[in-house]
């Protein structure tokens, strides 16, 4: 009893801890899909970058790990803008074979150029010295790093749940999510909308993938290895929300985490059959509308 | 007054003629159908007897054809977009492999189980994922074809798992030709089995089902509308997909006598798709160029730069999306349409 008491415990902490990575790194994914209707299967790349930049600068550069993720997740969101204002722009509410097919192709991309500078090995960032060790509590051990990191996302959560919810940025936000050519009827600005939310959202999943690269290591096929949990998030949670990403992320998070642990030899199967059931029956998600 | 009005019927004639010829190219694709096909089985026999040394890389771009092409009925015609496709090849490969293994090695009766396999797993999914339309079908072929490549993986007992399935052994074909190490009976195999796909696609494009399937691919309402029953056609092309995919799928495994996981992963969709975009989507004779230059491209490129090919597929990917959206039929088409208007 006890010993599964501990079990649970442990599997919904570090469930929680690998929802939170999920949430961080999909939510951006949500807002582009729910906004723009754009299929963006290259939005792991943003991870997967911003994981890279945060160790190179670490490594490179010997700046201190919280300004590595910070400087990394700002570039990110900065060279989004480019690719935003380039290629996806045009393509935005349009033909979804084409914008699986431009992203695709940009993953391919983005593989080869991290494979090439970075090269082929699985990387995780050194994690600063006051975040090492465990936490005993009620003679349980938890990692240090994994309570911080939840700490990080549940607060980058709320911030953003008061933004979108609160603000007036929100407020536009969530107008042109619902009808975009009445918001931008009375005034909105989407296109600059679009862009400013395209960036935070880059910008936050490279922030995902430098906290996270301790449990999804960076490597250079990581925007197609965890494309499908990406999009699970996205899927399951609800399109343009951007709480029913972190219910879905957490939901995965503790799911995949507890099938791992009790029954491995069943794989992920699971999570795949949940997902198909889940769409089927809500296929705009659990939050979604429609 | 009357000969206004005659002039205008004949007008209005005329133009109905236009749209319907335009609409009939658009369906079939080319104009110069047989044409096209006297040059592609012209190409295969000089392939056969030039390139004895490229059999296999040649059967592979045949049976690449073959599953491209099924992937273009779907895509290209029915103008659903999938990203699990990959789930029907592999479905294919594994149930032609073990069939091998478990119940005779004889490649034909192998064939036609594992397209059977195919098709019925394409229609039992099929019957489940096409009530949804658009973002949720997408996501929902990708959960698919997971599923199954979970079910691939962790059966390891029965699919050799991680490792892949080994110790496949054919017979010879019709109990004459042997599958030998220069890869002569596979070329012919494939090559045969690919004219075979292409007649049954042809068919099947032609015959009234494939016109309603086009129809849906451009107003689903309006097919609605006049009495087409849209879920029934887009699952009867599900199906007859899957089963082409599964076709292609056992080909690979027989002439390969291995199948691995990969064969079912997203990313082998995904090359599916750029394939099919590389020669263009919704025409007859996509797949027929698509396939070989990628393949062949693949091959020079990863000869000259081992890590850095990838890099020349995506970006060729990005631009053709960008400026060539009809592939390189599309660009043959353009140049034709120039060529002719400057001549006229």
């Amino acid at each position: 009893m006890e010993t599964l008491l501990s079990s649970i415990v442990s599997v919904m902490f570090h469930g929680i801890a690998y929802g939170i990575v999920l949430y961080l790194i999909s939510v951006g994914l949500s807002i582009t899909m729910g906004l723009m209707g754009f299929v963006n299967l290259a939005h792991g790349v943003f991870a997967m970058i911003g994981g890279y930049l945060a160790l190179s600068f670490m490594e490179q550069i010997g700046l201190n790990f919280y300004l590595a993720l910070v400087a990394s997740s700002v570039l990110v969101g900065l060279l989004s803008i480019i690719l935003e204002r380039l290629l996806y722009r045009d393509l935005y509410g349009g033909d979804e074979l084409e914008q699986v097919l431009l992203t695709i192709g940009l993953v391919f991309m983005a593989m080869a150029t991290a494979r090439f500078v970075w090269g082929p090995l699985p990387q995780r960032a050194v994690v600063p010295l006051e975040l090492m060790g465990q936490w005993s509590i009620f003679s349980r051990d938890f990692p240090v790093y994994r309570v911080f990191l939840i700490g990080a996302g549940v607060t980058l959560f709320l911030i953003l749940w008061y933004v979108v919810d609160r603000t007036g940025y929100g407020a536009k936000l969530r107008a042109a999510v619902d009808n975009q050519s009445t918001a931008q009827a009375i005034g909105i600005n989407t296109n600059r909308l679009f862009t400013v939310t395209f960036a935070i959202g880059s910008g936050m999943a490279a922030l995902g993938g430098g906290l996270g690269s301790e449990l999804l290591a960076i490597n250079p096929a990581y925007a197609m290895e965890y494309l499908v949990y990406f999009l699970i998030v996205v899927a399951v949670g609800g399109m343009g929300s951007v709480k029913g990403p972190f219910l879905a992320a957490l939901l995965l998070g503790i799911a995949d985490t507890a099938c791992k642990y009790y029954i491995p030899e069943f794989g992920a199967f699971f999570i795949f059959v949940a997902m198909t059931l889940l769409l089927l029956w809500r296929p705009a998600g659990l939050l979604g509308r429609g | 007054m009357e000969a206004g009005w005659f002039a205008g019927a004949r007008i209005m004639e005329k133009h109905n003629m236009e749209t319907r010829d335009a609409i009939l190219i658009r369906i079939l694709g080319d104009r110069h159908l047989r044409w096209a096909e006297g040059v592609i089985l012209l190409v295969i026999v000089l392939a056969y007897v030039f390139f004895p040394t490229y059999y296999t890389l040649l059967s592979q771009i045949f049976i690449f054809c073959l599953f491209v092409l099924s992937l273009d009925l779907l895509v290209g015609y029915a103008g659903l977009v999938t990203l699990g496709h990959a789930a029907f090849f592999g479905v294919g490969a594994y149930a032609a492999g073990l069939y091998a293994i478990h119940v005779s090695p004889e490649p034909l009766s192998g064939l036609v189980v594992a397209t059977l396999v195919a098709a019925a797993i394409g229609l039992l999914s099929g019957a489940l994922i096409l009530r949804t339309t658009g973002l949720t079908f997408l996501m929902l072929t990708l959960a698919v074809a997971s599923v199954i490549h979970e079910i691939l993986n962790q059966a390891g007992e029965l699919t050799g798992g991680a490792d892949g399935l080994r110790g496949i052994e054919m017979a010879p074909v019709l109990g004459v030709a042997e599958f030998d190490f220069m890869g002569h009976t596979a070329f012919i195999y494939s090559a045969v089995v690919l004219v075979v796909g292409y007649l049954f696609f042809r068919q099947v494009i032609r015959s009234p089902f494939g016109r309603q399937i086009v129809g849906i691919r451009e107003n689903a309402v309006r097919m609605r509308a006049i009495g087409s029953p849209v879920y029934l056609r887009l699952l009867g092309a599900y199906t007859i997909s899957a089963g082409m995919a599964g076709t292609a799928g056992a080909l690979l495994a027989q002439t390969n006598q291995f199948v691995s996981l990969s064969v079912i992963t997203l990313e082998r969709s995904g090359e599916a798709l750029i394939m099919l975009i590389f020669g263009g989507a919704g025409k007859v004779f996509g797949a027929f160029l698509g396939v070989p230059v990628y393949m062949l491209l693949q091959d020079v490129l990863s000869r000259y730069t081992p890590i850095f090919w990838v890099f020349w597929i995506g970006l060729m990917l990005v631009l053709i999306v960008k400026f060539a959206k009809n592939g390189i039929l599309g660009i043959g088409t353009r140049l034709f349409h120039k060529y002719r208007g400057r001549h006229a």
